[in-house]
């Protein structure tokens, strides 16, 4: 009796999380679906959740760039090149400061922790005013290189948190076991704390990458009047923002924005999790 | 626990003070012999005084300093200017007015608006986004592993979809004409408060119907992050605490209030305290659903501090007066989460 109503209570939260799950994920699958609907079934009286006839209509006019006059690789390689560029940075940048913050004790430690989750704060369109008039005097607008400045700064704050943790958790042992055999500060750091550490930098870079990736109002703000310098965010909102509303190009644009950082971030997470416990094994 | 007793990496005798000091390297040739002399005297210079560790924050805080305290700084320089298109194009001279910026913004009915908008709609999501998230974590902490796994997996994709992109989508769901809310809507019995009435409601025109829409829009993104955080607090829970409370005889209404609630309390706080700073400047979601600038009785603070930076004709001072006024009411919440953080010992 007891097992048979435990058995049925695990079934019903099971439905429930299904049920959670699906609420959850039904915007993203109805932007695909639509994606892959001819327009007859877009603006059908009783939508249906999967396309009748699938079609690649929508992506091949994005991807051609009818609209803008510009194909989407062109866009895709900006906002990796930024993206990318700006992870890196902000990964060798965060990596220096967290093994400071994490090894070392001295006295402006703690200040600058505090001073680190203050500046996380700062509201970006409070930000983008001052960075505007200061990019425009030094010929940073219309620039990529402007915007990998801006998205390294703003994402340091929360790496070096994040970062902070994971070396902390490199023990302090094999560090000093390597020294006593006669490692150097340098040696130590690539045959030890980099290998040891690199679980977290992928954790870590996965939230750079997010952030840079679909970061909006500076893009919006930096890169006016150079449609060929836009960011997928910014090529995104350009469909939309067209007088005649197509809805099929802007759920196939939006399409190939989203689907790379859900995917790359389904991919990490499970690779985070296995590299984590790897580490703690190994460790 | 265990202390270690070389607890000081800097004392360990190694190559960090070799006997030889050049190394046969450096006798190679004639050229090159000073150029590792002094790198290492660099390298001993900065052990000696201790500098190792601000050695290593100076990058990082390089590009704080310059792209993040230095706009902080202008921006209340700005705030106290009557900087505008004629003093950036040069045909007027840039001048200090004191405070009419601010004079300006308190007279100015928009800037209430916006502030009351503002307010509201913290006041709204917050508590929503709250209370979604703890009732999906606790439900993640029932769920098997691989059903754990799954729902978190799906819950952490709306938070890593990208703003631009969930905001064209929630626009394209409420569309008037194909979009399926409002089909859904108008197939629902009128007892639910469905019916015909809502084909063809246009969601993004209204002030009320656009942040409905927003708030949706943004619990569905933020909710994941509150879920994963207290399942992650829960996690900490020994499981016997429940198990005891509940051979008591409590009710689990009773032993959420009495037993996970105290125990994830600073949990909560830093929850509650990162929603509002969050949700009360949103910006992106907002700036499209509302669509994009122009609709004035629909813009929030952040919006607002926007469209009077840059919308033709500029005006940065009085932007920039209100990006003060907006950063200075975040960073009085700021305060208390940083409180609220070192008292849980996050500054170790």
């Amino acid at each position: 009796m007891r097992l048979r109503s435990r058995a049925a209570r695990r079934a019903g939260l099971n439905v429930l999380g299904v049920l959670v799950a699906l609420v959850t994920l039904f915007p993203i699958l109805w932007m695909v679906s639509t994606a892959f609907k001819p327009a007859r079934e877009i603006y059908s009286l009783t939508p249906h959740l999967l396309p009748a006839h699938p079609t690649l209509g929508n992506f091949r006019s994005v991807i051609d760039g009818k609209v803008i006059g510009l194909p989407y690789w062109n866009f895709l390689k900006n906002s990796l090149f930024v993206t990318l560029s700006s992870v890196i940075a902000s990964m060798v940048i965060s990596l220096l400061a967290a093994i400071a913050v994490a090894r070392f004790r001295f006295r402006l430690r703690t200040s600058y922790l505090i001073m680190l989750l203050i500046v996380q704060m700062l509201p970006q369109q409070a930000m983008v005013i001052a960075l505007f008039l200061d990019f425009r005097s030094i010929g940073l607008l219309d620039n990529l290189a402007g915007l990998i400045l801006v998205y390294t700064a703003f994402s340091i704050p929360v790496t070096i948190w994040m970062l902070r943790s994971f070396v902390a958790a490199v023990p302090r042992e094999m560090e000093e076991a390597a020294a006593i055999d006669g490692a150097g500060p340098m040696r130590i750091f690539w045959r030890i704390m980099l290998p040891l550490v690199a679980p977290g930098l992928v954790a870590t870079s996965v939230f750079a990458f997010i952030f840079a990736w679909n970061e909006f109002i500076f893009a919006l703000t930096f890169l006016g009047t150079d449609t060929a310098k836009y960011t997928l965010p910014i090529y995104v909102t350009y469909f939309y923002g067209r007088g005649t509303v197509d809805w099929g190009s802007i759920m196939a644009s939006s399409t190939l924005f989203t689907l790379p950082v859900l995917v790359f971030f389904l991919i990490v997470q499970r690779r985070m999790t296995n590299g984590l416990m790897a580490g703690a094994v190994k460790g | 626990m265990v202390r270690t007793v070389s607890g000081q990496p800097g004392r360990i005798p190694g190559p960090e003070s070799p006997a030889s000091p050049a190394g046969p390297a450096g006798r190679h040739g004639p050229g090159r012999r000073d150029v590792p002399g002094a790198r290492q005297r660099v390298a001993v210079f900065i052990r000696r005084r201790r500098l190792t560790p601000y050695a290593l924050l100076l990058p990082s805080a390089i590009a704080i300093g310059l792209l993040l305290f230095w706009p902080t700084i202008q921006i209340a320089e700005f705030s106290l200017q009557n900087y505008g298109l004629p003093q950036v194009t040069g045909v007027a001279p840039t001048q200090w007015v004191g405070g009419a910026n601010f004079s300006a913004i308190l007279a100015d009915p928009e800037f209430w608006l916006s502030l009351r908008i503002s307010l509201i709609f913290a006041a709204v999501v917050v508590p929503l986004t709250l209370l979604t998230g703890t009732l999906v974590g606790l439900l993640l902490n029932r769920l098997g592993p691989k059903m754990a796994a799954f729902v978190s997996s799906a819950a952490m994709l709306a938070w890593a979809t990208p703003a631009v992109s969930a905001s064209v989508i929630f626009i394209w769901l409420s569309d008037p004409d194909g979009g399926v809310v409002d089909w859904a809507l108008a197939k629902m019995p009128s007892w639910l408060g469905g019916g015909a009435h809502w084909a063809g409601f246009s969601w993004t025109n209204a002030p009320l119907p656009a942040y409905t829409l927003l708030t949706l829009l943004v619990v569905w993104q933020g909710f994941p992050f509150v879920a994963v955080s207290v399942l992650a607090g829960l996690k900490t829970i020994p499981a016997e605490l429940h198990e005891s409370a509940r051979v008591d005889g409590g009710g689990a209404w009773r032993i959420f209030w009495r037993v996970t609630y105290p125990l994830l309390k600073p949990i909560f706080l830093v929850l509650l305290l990162l929603s509002i700073i969050w949700d009360f400047g949103v910006f992106t979601q907002a700036y499209l659903i509302t669509g994009e600038l122009g609709n004035r009785d629909e813009y929030n603070l952040g919006i607002y501090v926007y469209d009077r930076a840059f919308t033709m004709p500029p005006s940065y001072g009085i932007g920039s007066a209100l990006a003060l006024i907006l950063t200075v009411i975040l960073l009085i919440i700021t305060i208390g989460y940083v409180r609220a953080s070192v008292r849980q010992g996050a500054v170790q």
